[in-house]
């Protein structure tokens, strides 16, 4: 008899959280979808721990998230610009991002934090997570789906049971992962548009706005030009979607996440469109951003190209060299980061 | 009625055939949203993800790699011609308990005061009148109801609470509303209904659906205390509370 294999979260770090597509259909009764902040991310990180591009996978935020394996063997990929620890009974080296890893029971991987944007996203191999309304994503807001269904968050202490994997076959790794974005998020002017000064929108799309430390998965907050309504800054509440640029009275934008309400009274601006919310759930507090302007059919467009990319960094995974030497690592790890961390006292690289 | 389509990105469109809060533009917003599922149900709409009705707007999410904006707009057009001239759902009547005593009515006083009304008064003007559900929002599960009857007609109040319990029964402008869930707000806490308004569980997790019909009927601190400890148990079904069913008090007479 096998014992069974878990996960076990030391720890979640600032924030960490099932997610997976999301949950489509309630909008009605005021469900919003949640699910990934970043889908391109967590398809790959799927991809390359084997598993469907849609499974249920650990959204991690601002780093900090450390686990470990119990009673078996797991694999685990991580994909963003992340520095990963595996530590082991030889000590503790760091792993490139972009590749799984098949950790021994008793054996620890950690995200030590981000080089750059706030998301990672964890793929583990046999994590089977009961769907709630038709999905795994974690809503807190109103305890929905989650590693237990009750819409918690990942905690310290927890421990997911993993089912039994058969012939995982050999750890992958994405060579060419995805640089750095600097383009400006693409906006579509609307729905309420007409609800504001002619010169907000050019105010809007003008100059740098700043990330708040009110960014979340319901939404984030941007200081910056304030944007002028041209009459009242309340509406009779309509539909919110995940992008809406809401601007309460005081002309300061709020962008709306996964987890943001699904009405709301307040004018939107314009609507983020889908390919760039990933980008922009990304961005740090204090960090800044610029908005640029397309049509609806442009954004549709860029929809199109963002999926034609995404595939192809997934036919690009390819199985990691059989003798076990991390060249990816090497190079990320000693060259790049290595000059930062050698400040770190707690990273100790084996290599 | 002057139709508005906007557009809200790359992957929805919002069919607005108005502004304000009425039953006619309600019956033109339920009547597109019924048009619509009866096409997609049938698979005649591939692409449309879902709707999202509101008081006075239909938004239609879609997915802009299988679909696209001119073709969702071209099978909508003739069904948006159609709804405006929609008549109003035909929605299922509730009849809510609703306790207006004690820790349950925080704001009442308040709000009796402010009009220059007694209490009593107050309760008798909300549980006098039959509510529309306009829509559901904000939060799940969470029915805006209307209208108020003229003399409760208040704004929100100037400090937000940070913490509204769950079950809180709230009155602001002209709308009134039930909190499924602890959250923060502004409106005006008049009581506590016990009827649990959304559960994961159900086939239909929201029990209240836009076009329904909510009645408030008062009932004592201890039979809402009973109420709720019913409402964690197995066998606890809250259709009991449909207009043609009897309420607890009349099963107890």
């Amino acid at each position: 008899m096998s014992t069974q294999t878990e996960l076990e979260i030391v720890t979640p770090g600032a924030f960490a959280s099932i997610q997976d597509e999301g949950r489509r259909g309630f909008r009605r009764i005021g469900v919003p979808w949640a699910g990934a902040l970043d889908r391109r991310l967590m398809r790959i990180a799927n991809a390359l721990a084997g598993r469907p591009e849609d499974a249920p996978v650990i959204e991690c935020f601002d780093g900090g998230l450390h686990v470990v394996a119990h009673g078996g063997a797991v694999k685990l990929a991580v994909a963003g610009d992340a520095v990963v620890e595996v530590d082991g009974p030889e000590g503790r080296r760091q792993l490139a991002p972009w590749r799984s890893v098949t950790i021994a029971a008793g054996e620890a991987l950690r995200i030590r934090k981000m080089g750059s944007g706030r998301i990672a996203m964890v793929a583990v191999a046999g994590l089977e997570v009961a769907p709630v309304m038709g999905s795994a994503s974690t809503y807190v807001r109103a305890g929905l789906g989650g590693a237990d269904g009750s819409g918690r968050a990942l905690a310290a202490g927890m421990r997911l049971a993993l089912a039994e994997a058969d012939a995982w076959g050999s750890d992958r790794v994405l060579t060419q992962p995805p640089e750095p974005d600097p383009r400006p998020i693409r906006l579509v002017p609307g729905p309420q548009a007409d609800h504001f000064s002619a010169a907000a929108l050019e105010a809007l799309v003008g100059g740098d706005y700043r990330v708040t430390a009110e960014a979340d998965r319901m939404g984030v907050r941007l200081e910056g030009a304030k944007l002028e309504h041209s009459g009242a800054a309340d509406i009779v509440s309509d539909a919110t979607v995940p992008g809406s640029i809401q601007v309460p009275g005081a002309g300061q934008p709020i962008v709306l996440l996964a987890d943001a309400q699904t009405a709301g009274g307040y004018p939107k601006i314009a609507t983020v469109i889908g390919a760039d919310l990933g980008r922009l759930a990304a961005l740090r507090p204090g960090q800044t951003l610029r908005f640029a302007t397309v049509t609806a059919a442009e954004g549709a467009q860029l929809a199109r190209a963002e999926e034609a990319e995404t595939r192809a960094l997934i036919t690009a995974i390819r199985p990691l060299p059989a003798d076990g030497i991390d060249l990816l690592a090497l190079y990320t790890g000693n060259l790049v980061d290595g000059v930062v961390h050698a400040l770190d006292t707690e990273f100790r690289p084996l290599y | 009625m002057s139709v508005r389509i906007l557009d809200a990105g790359d992957a929805a469109l919002t069919i607005e055939f108005g502004s304000v809060i009425d039953p006619a533009l309600l019956a033109a917003v339920n009547a597109l949203d019924a048009a619509i599922l009866r096409l997609q149900s049938a698979g005649d709409l591939p692409g449309v993800i879902e709707t999202m009705p509101t008081f006075r707007s239909l938004t239609v999410f879609f997915d802009p790699l299988a679909t696209d904006r001119d073709t969702v707009l071209g099978v909508l057009q003739p069904l948006i011609a159609a709804a405006e001239h929609g008549s109003p759902a035909d929605g299922r009547h509730w009849r809510l308990p609703v306790c207006y005593e004690g820790e349950a009515a925080p704001d009442l006083a308040e709000v009796a005061g402010t009009i220059g009304i007694g209490e009593d008064e107050v309760v008798a003007l909300h549980s006098g009148t039959e509510y529309l559900v306009y829509m559901l929002g904000f939060l799940p599960g969470f029915p805006f109801m209307g209208d108020l009857p003229e003399r409760l007609r208040l704004p929100r109040r100037a400090q937000p609470r940070v913490r509204v319990p769950a079950g809180s029964v709230a009155i602001a402008t002209g709308l009134t509303a039930i909190y499924p869930w602890e959250s923060p707000g502004g409106w005006h806490l008049l009581g506590r209904c016990p009827v649990p308004l959304f559960d994961a569980r159900r086939a239909s997790p929201s029990l209240l659906a836009a076009g329904d019909r909510v009645r408030f009927v008062p009932v004592s601190t201890a039979e809402c205390r009973a109420i709720e400890a019913a409402a964690c148990t197995a066998d606890f079904d809250p259709m009991q509370w449909l207009d043609s069913a009897p309420t607890p008090a009349e099963n107890a007479a």
